[in-house]
């Protein structure tokens, strides 16, 4: 006899467990699949837990889940090869309760969740893979295949929380191929060290931390970002690119974090820690663009599936999260209405994110990638010269300030034509705009 | 027919990854499974099961978070799940332990009978492989280990026969019910779970016994968790390995030619006798 239920949601990461938790909370009678020995056990992330899109539904998340810091201080370096330029920004405010932004350890945290929504209601069933999507005549999707014997599950719908490598979107013809000019291949490591070391190292509390942002040479021209985020008694670490460029410079992510890892600003920090965990992960980073269609007859796509990732502000947990609960929102509506899931109806999902950050942040954001992609000066030259110029300026030589400005200038000059340096700046003020 | 599958939750050694760069171990969320061996023992009683019918209880005594391990063995086919647990368990060794199963396994006889337990050989945390046999004893059953196969049962006549594996060869064993078999890799391969079995697993309402429920009563509470176990590991080390280690050979200017050259007279001088017989040869 198989079994028949409300809604079935494929993928327990932050996407999958925000859908399976609103809709068991409401009452439906849900079924999670997870291909990963628990919940967590596949996932990587740097990680900032963003609060908000949490709270949303789980206001007292506060009081139970593994959170490790909140952050008080940003840093965004823009690195040289043996130096940086920085900016910081620390505040007292962000000391102030309720915390905004967390560091978490993903496994950790998507256990947690997964506890919360099988204490809604949800049947979460583990080890298990969905591997296609059932179909009636009329070719509305019915429910899963799994990978065990008498495994053909019925739903009302199926929603797709299954990540970036969203094999079952691609086999169903909903998703193109994942292009490797729309993806980043990440690494991250965890280096733990006593927890008075750790606070001296950055200056902080017992409970406060650091998010530091790079970018620059570090990637080597390519096209990425890294990072360094301190939990309570670790620090992650990490660095991510695109895939093409991977590919094309012939270079492993695990060379280009080692090498990172290296840099005379970033050693001291690590110094002494020991390292107990590597992970590689791939982030949809396409952008607005590289968004698939969301929804069918009996089907919705959330999460990294659907390529919610905000590159720019490296924020994907909370919009995995956030279009979770949208989709789970919608059915419910849906139900309650006494509407059938079809894709016309199921269509309020797209609206209801249109509506929401998640769209419009992906929206404001949607030349970047290509922006980045055809002008890598950004990632060597003016990193470079940035920090060049600063060397010059501080270093005192006996030749006065005014011929180092001009000085300066002209090495920008040398590098950049002043037709570049304007039309550089244009589009920076584009990709961010 | 009924039988008893004691299984227990141990750290996977399998997983522990290794960082491609440095080669350090990396321990993190290493996940508990059930014990390779028990494993083995489950699929044998289920194979009884499948052929004569009956019952297949699995039990293990262990943190909350054991019931994860339990939820699998129903996933594979077992019928009911006992998770004793209980603060008074900590901190036992194997006499502690054998205690505390047999006590439990007494409880689950007075609902219906037991004919057979089964364990694993041992464990792959603990490695001792006493337990099976101290259950065995305080419940005054008939005791055989090594088990690689199961090969009949007659329950008509409250029989088995089991090959048993010795030094030189293989024995082949037969005893009378009730009987206590600890369980080699042998011959069978664990089933992969059908989905019907699956929900089932989740949704079966496990039982959880405290130590008063696993039957052990106040008077016996020093025989049980720390206070009833008198082995103490007093230290856990890794040994130094004895093998000389390798040595690092610098070459300055990183041509392949240099490299061979360099890697040769080392290995020359310090085996001469490798470059006599080479030379020889080139003769
Ligand atoms: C190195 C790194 C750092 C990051 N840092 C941050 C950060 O600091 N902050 C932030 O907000 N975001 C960050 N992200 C992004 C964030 O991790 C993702 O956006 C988020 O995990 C997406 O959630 P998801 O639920 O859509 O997908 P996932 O978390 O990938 O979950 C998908 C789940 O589906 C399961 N699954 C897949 N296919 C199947 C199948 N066929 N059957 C059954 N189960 C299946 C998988 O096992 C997995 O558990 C980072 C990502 C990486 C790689
Ligand atoms: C790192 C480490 C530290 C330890 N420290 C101490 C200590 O300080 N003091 C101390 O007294 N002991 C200590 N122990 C011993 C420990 O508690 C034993 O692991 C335990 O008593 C069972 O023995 P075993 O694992 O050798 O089982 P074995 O005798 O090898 O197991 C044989 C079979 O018995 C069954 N079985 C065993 N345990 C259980 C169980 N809990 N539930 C159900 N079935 C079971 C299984 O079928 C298993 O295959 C330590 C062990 C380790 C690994």
């Amino acid at each position: 006899m198989s079994e028949k239920f409300d809604a079935i949601v494929v993928g327990a990461g932050p996407s999958g467990n925000a859908a399976a938790y609103t809709l068991a909370k409401s009452g439906l009678k849900v079924l999670q699949m997870e291909r990963g020995e628990y919940a967590g056990s596949k996932n990587v992330q740097g990680a900032i837990l963003y609060a908000d899109a949490l709270e949303k539904m789980i206001p007292d998340f506060r009081d139970d889940a593994p959170l490790e810091r909140h952050i008080i201080e940003q840093r965004m370096w823009v690195m040289d090869d043996d130096s940086f330029v920085g900016t910081h920004y620390r505040s007292d405010g962000f000391n102030k309760e309720p915390f905004n932004r967390y560091t978490i350890i993903r496994a950790q945290f998507d256990k947690w969740f997964s506890a919360k929504v099988q204490e809604a209601g949800a049947l979460v069933i583990c080890e298990t893979t969905v591997t296609d999507l059932l179909r009636d005549e009329s070719n509305r999707v019915v429910g899963v295949q799994v990978d065990r014997d008498g495994g053909s599950i019925y739903a009302d719908v199926v929603i797709l929380a299954d990540g970036v490598n969203s094999l079952l979107a691609r086999k169903a013809g909903f998703h193109p191929e994942l292009e490797p000019k729309n993806v980043a291949l990440a690494v991250k490591e965890i280096h733990f060290m006593p927890q008075e070391t750790l606070q001296e190292r950055f200056n902080i509390g017992e409970e406060e931390g650091v998010v530091i942002e790079l970018f620059g040479k570090i990637t080597q021209g390519m096209m990425g970002t890294g990072f360094l985020y301190t939990n309570k008694e670790s620090i992650a670490v990490g660095v991510g690119c695109m895939l093409s460029d991977f590919k094309e410079q012939k270079t492993t992510p695990y060379a280009l974090l080692e090498q990172m890892k290296n840099h005379p600003s970033i050693k001291p920090l690590l110094a002494g820690g020991e390292m107990k965990e590597y992970t590689a992960h791939l982030i949809p980073e396409g952008g607005y663009k590289t968004i698939p269609k969301l929804y069918g007859d009996g089907w919705l796509i959330v999460g990294d599936s659907g390529m919610f990732v905000n590159a720019v502000h490296r924020e994907g947990s909370n919009l995995a999260m956030t279009t979770g609960r949208i989709a789970a929102e919608t059915v419910i509506d849906l139900v309650k209405e006494g509407k059938a899931m079809t894709a016309a109806n199921l269509s309020i999902y797209r609206s209801r994110l249109d509506g929401s950050f998640v769209m419009k942040d992906l929206k404001k954001y949607q030349e970047m990638p290509e922006i980045f992609d055809a002008n890598r000066q950004f990632f060597t030259i003016y990193p470079e010269l940035v920090n060049r110029s600063a060397h010059h300026m501080l270093h005192v030589d006996g030749v006065d300030k005014k011929t180092k400005e001009r000085e300066i200038f002209s090495s920008f000059r040398a590098k950049r034509s002043l037709f570049g340096l304007m039309g550089d700046a244009y589009k920076l003020w584009r990709a961010f705009r | 027919m009924h039988i008893v599958v004691c299984i227990k939750q141990v750290p996977d050694s399998a997983q522990i990854r290794v960082h491609p760069v440095t080669n350090t171990i990396m321990r993190q969320g290493v996940p508990a499974i059930i014990n390779p061996y028990d494993l083995f023992a489950l699929e044998e009683a289920l194979r009884l099961k499948d052929q004569h019918g009956g019952t297949v209880t699995v039990i293990t005594m262990g943190p909350p978070q054991a019931e994860a391990a339990l939820r699998k063995a129903l996933s594979f086919g077992a019928d009911d799940a006992i998770l004793i647990t209980d603060r008074a368990f900590a901190g036992a060794d194997t006499l502690a332990t054998s205690f505390a199963l047999a006590s439990a396994i007494r409880q689950i006889q007075k609902n219906m009978p037991v004919d057979m337990v089964f364990t694993g050989k041992q464990t792959i945390d603990g490695d001792t492989a006493q337990v099976g046999p101290g259950v065995a004893k305080r419940l005054d059953m008939q005791l055989l280990t090594y088990v690689s196969k199961v090969v009949s049962v007659k329950p008509d006549k409250a029989e088995i026969v089991v090959e048993r594996r010795a030094e030189g060869g293989v024995q082949v064993l037969k005893t009378r019910l009730p009987c206590l078999v600890t369980v080699l890799d042998g011959n069978n391969q664990m089933r992969f779970a059908n989905m019907p079995n699956m929900f089932r697993a989740a949704r079966h309402p496990l039982k959880r016994w405290s130590r008063e429920e696993a039957g052990i009563v106040d008077e016996d509470i020093a025989k049980i968790g720390l206070k009833g176990s008198p082995t103490v590991v007093s230290k856990v080390f890794a040994p130094t390995p004895k093998s000389e280690r390798a040595e690092m050979i610098a070459v300055e200017s990183g041509d392949p030619k240099d490299l061979a050259v360099t890697v040769l007279a080392k290995m020359f001088t310090r085996f001469p006798a490798v470059e006599k017989e080479i030379a020889k040869r080139a003769q």
